[in-house]
């Protein structure tokens, strides 16, 4: 499909079929960025309609998980935090973790869960995976102010480091965007991949340095740690918020290529598929 | 540029049959790479039969202004095309040129979310049709109005009635304004004042000098609003020309729609609890016939296998006129079975529309089978059946000694007395 449009004159939409490997046209997307902004807030907006506790939940979870790990990780297991009490060691960590396990898990579903638009509208088909984790944004800013607290609690400066926190957001999104594509995609057609997520998220918890510092895992395998981003933005996190010692900088380039590597492909993977969608879903 | 909005080229869709389970899983796919050689060692050529094509080398070209119709049994390719006019699914083979923004309304309410108020409703269902915000600010007021909703805008759509929320919904759907305008089945919504009203803004849209394609399976919808009409048969341009004469070759000329009609086990239209095998217009001697005499009772045989037992099944058959009027529905009220859940087997339903009740003329008959609660269409299949119903000129019919144009849907032979209550004749006696 082409589109093409010369000035003062009605565009002219082409329609064939495609083969193989399509463009990703992130110009249409941009056109359709008013569609990108309402999908997001309806997914704010719904998600914690007809609870009593509404958007309190987005703080009591991670919340109540850093009690949890405290008690048996820091109290119980005595294990080490590089120097920093251990409740907001692991907050600091638990907060992105969240943003991202949420937001992969939302746009993993999102093109089954939009079912009904895919097969009665068209869009660019992209705006359904990245809208589910955009979404995520907001449980994390409101999370967000219980770290802010913790960091006064316990006489926390942060340093001008702090500056550098939204790019690991960044690869946090990143991340989940680029697993989600490729889930998404794949769950259209294997409705398999909905009942690995929850196994795949507890999995990728414990290979994530959220309970425990990266300083236990040996040092020549560091660099193999970073495959996993998560392990990249959390260690991100806990340099630019609380200033742990030095960022380990080939685990971050390591877990930024990986990143890079994921989301591209699972871009072109997606827009690879997306024909199938509608017939399929 | 010329004035060509569509241009379809050969435009071609194959379904795998497969495709239309809702999904596999990744065993499936893995048994079935495993199996695949053992297959085409068993039996060459299966997978051709697996394939469908839902349209097939469709070619056609609508100008700018022009309301076209598209019309055709179900199965026939109508949806298809939309779909595929609307880019929500690409051609197999063919092409297809667009001048022209396209809206396009598959359904009404696409997107509606229940837990948002009617006012968010109308700007997150009105950026999915692809309206700007702006552009939705801005028709509002007009949205609201038309909707006939002012008191209940900030009300979440959840505690609408159903009526309230396809106002809404076609109201906003009402407001879109694309050069090109691609409409499914979306009118039969709300009452019928509101009915009335779509049509009318229909209308306008069509004369307003704008684009439409429109599928409805509403005859007179469709030559009220459409100057030309397309007849679409297996997924193939059967007839193309002015809406009335492709509307009446449509109801008069379908030769698909018989006095019997059997299924292939392959092919029967229903679900997990019932199927439909075949159904017959039949005579008192249960001979499938096409024409009958009006004085004749004519009989309605609905054949089905019922897969699941447990289920209050109604069957149910719907008598429309060659104009497309429905002359009338009539539901299974035997009290031998009804209310009764079935037991698994085939069922064989009848029922009898006496003579001297139905007019002259060819009749059509869709079949369906129902569960009333919770309410639940098994299988509707339009159009199943045709047959003619033909006069006597004997006298002794509702038309008596009168030759002439008799109108009317029905022609029932009624009972009537006439009594004087003053006889001038003994007077002058």
């Amino acid at each position: 499909m082409t589109i093409q449009q010369h000035a003062g004159e009605l565009p002219t939409l082409v329609i064939e079929p495609s083969k193989g490997w399509v463009p990703i046209r992130l110009r249409e997307i941009w056109e359709y960025r008013e569609l990108l902004y309402f999908l997001v807030w309806r997914d704010v907006k719904v998600r914690y309609k007809q609870t009593v506790l509404g958007a309190a939940w987005a703080i009591i979870q991670p919340f109540f998980t850093m009690v949890v790990f405290s008690i048996f990780f820091g109290r119980l297991a005595k294990m080490p935090s590089d120097g920093i009490p251990y409740p907001i060691f692991t907050y600091c960590a638990l907060l992105p973790w969240q943003l991202f396990a949420y937001s992969l898990n939302q746009s993993s579903n999102s093109l089954v869960a939009n079912q009904g638009l895919i097969t009665k509208v068209y869009f660019p088909r992209l705006i359904v995976p990245a809208s589910s984790v955009l979404a995520g944004l907001v449980d994390f800013a409101i999370a967000f102010v219980i770290l802010i607290g913790m960091m006064l609690f316990y006489g926390i400066r942060p340093t001008l480091a702090i500056l550098a926190l939204p790019l690991f957001v960044l690869v946090a999104i990143a991340t989940a965007l680029g697993v989600g594509l490729w889930l998404s995609a794949l769950n259209v057609q294997y409705r398999d991949v909905a009942y690995t997520i929850p196994f795949l998220t507890q999995f990728w918890l414990f290979a994530t340095p959220i309970a425990y510092p990266t300083s236990i895992v040996p040092a020549a395998l560091r660099p193999l740690y970073g495959l996993n981003p998560m392990a990249g933005v959390v260690e991100g996190f806990r340099w630019a918020l609380l200033g742990t010692a030095n960022l380990s900088w080939p685990l971050l380039g390591v877990s930024v290529s990986v990143v890079a590597l994921l989301l591209v492909g699972g871009l072109f993977y997606f827009r690879r598929m997306e024909k199938s969608y509608a017939d399929v879903v | 540029m010329s004035d060509v909005a569509i241009r379809v080229e050969n435009l071609s869709k194959q379904y795998r049959i497969g495709q239309r389970e809702p999904y596999k899983t990744l065993r499936d796919t893995l048994a079935e790479a495993f199996m695949a050689p053992l297959h085409a060692f068993r039996s060459n050529g299966r997978t051709a039969s697996e394939m469908i094509w839902a349209l097939r080398d469709v070619s056609f070209e609508v100008k700018h202004g022009e309301a076209v119709g598209i019309i055709g049994r179900n199965g026939a390719g109508k949806s298809t095309l939309l779909k595929i006019l609307s880019r929500i699914t690409e051609p197999t083979t063919g092409r297809a040129v667009i001048h022209g923004r396209v809206g396009s309304l598959l359904e009404v309410g696409t997107g509606f979310n229940p837990e948002l108020t009617g006012r968010e409703n109308i700007y997150l269902n009105g950026a999915i049709l692809g309206m700007k915000r702006r552009e939705i600010e801005r028709k509002f007021d007009e949205i609201v109005a038309f909707a006939e909703l002012e008191k209940f805008i900030d009300t979440p759509v959840k505690r609408y009635s159903s009526g309230m929320y396809m106002r809404l919904a076609f109201s906003v759907a009402a407001h879109l304004e694309p050069e090109i305008l691609v409409v499914d089945e979306v009118l039969a919504v709300g009452d019928v004042e509101f009915q009335k009203k779509c049509l009318g803004k229909m209308g306008n849209v069509a004369e307003e000098g704008r684009t439409v394609l429109f599928v409805s399976h509403n005859m007179p919808a469709i030559t009220a609003l459409c100057s030309r009409a397309i007849l679409l048969k297996q997924g193939a341009v059967a007839a193309d020309g002015y809406s009335h004469d492709v509307v009446g070759e449509y109801l008069v000329g379908g030769r698909e729609t018989m006095a019997e009609k059997v299924w292939p086990a392959t092919d029967m239209p229903g679900n997990e609890i019932v199927r439909l095998r075949a159904a017959r217009v039949v005579t008192e001697e249960g001979e499938a016939r096409e024409a009958f005499d009006i004085r004749r009772p004519i009989g309605v045989e609905i054949e089905y296998e019922v897969l699941q037992a447990g289920h209050v099944l109604v069957p149910n058959v719907h008598f429309y006129t060659e104009a497309g009027v429905l002359a009338f529905v009539a539901g299974d009220q035997d009290p031998d079975w009804k209310r009764h859940p079935r037991a698994i087997g085939c069922f064989v339903s009848t029922v009898w529309v006496p003579g001297n009740f139905l007019s002259e003329g060819q009749m059509f008959v869709d079949v369906a089978v129902t569960t009333v609660k919770p309410k639940r269409v098994h299988f509707h299949e339009r159009s199943a059946l045709a047959f003619h119903v033909v006069d006597s000129l004997a006298g002794d019919t509702a038309r008596g000694d009168f030759t002439g144009h008799y109108p009317g849907v029905v022609r029932p032979l009624l009972k009537w007395t006439t009594r004087c209550y003053q006889n001038n004749d003994k007077e002058t006696a």
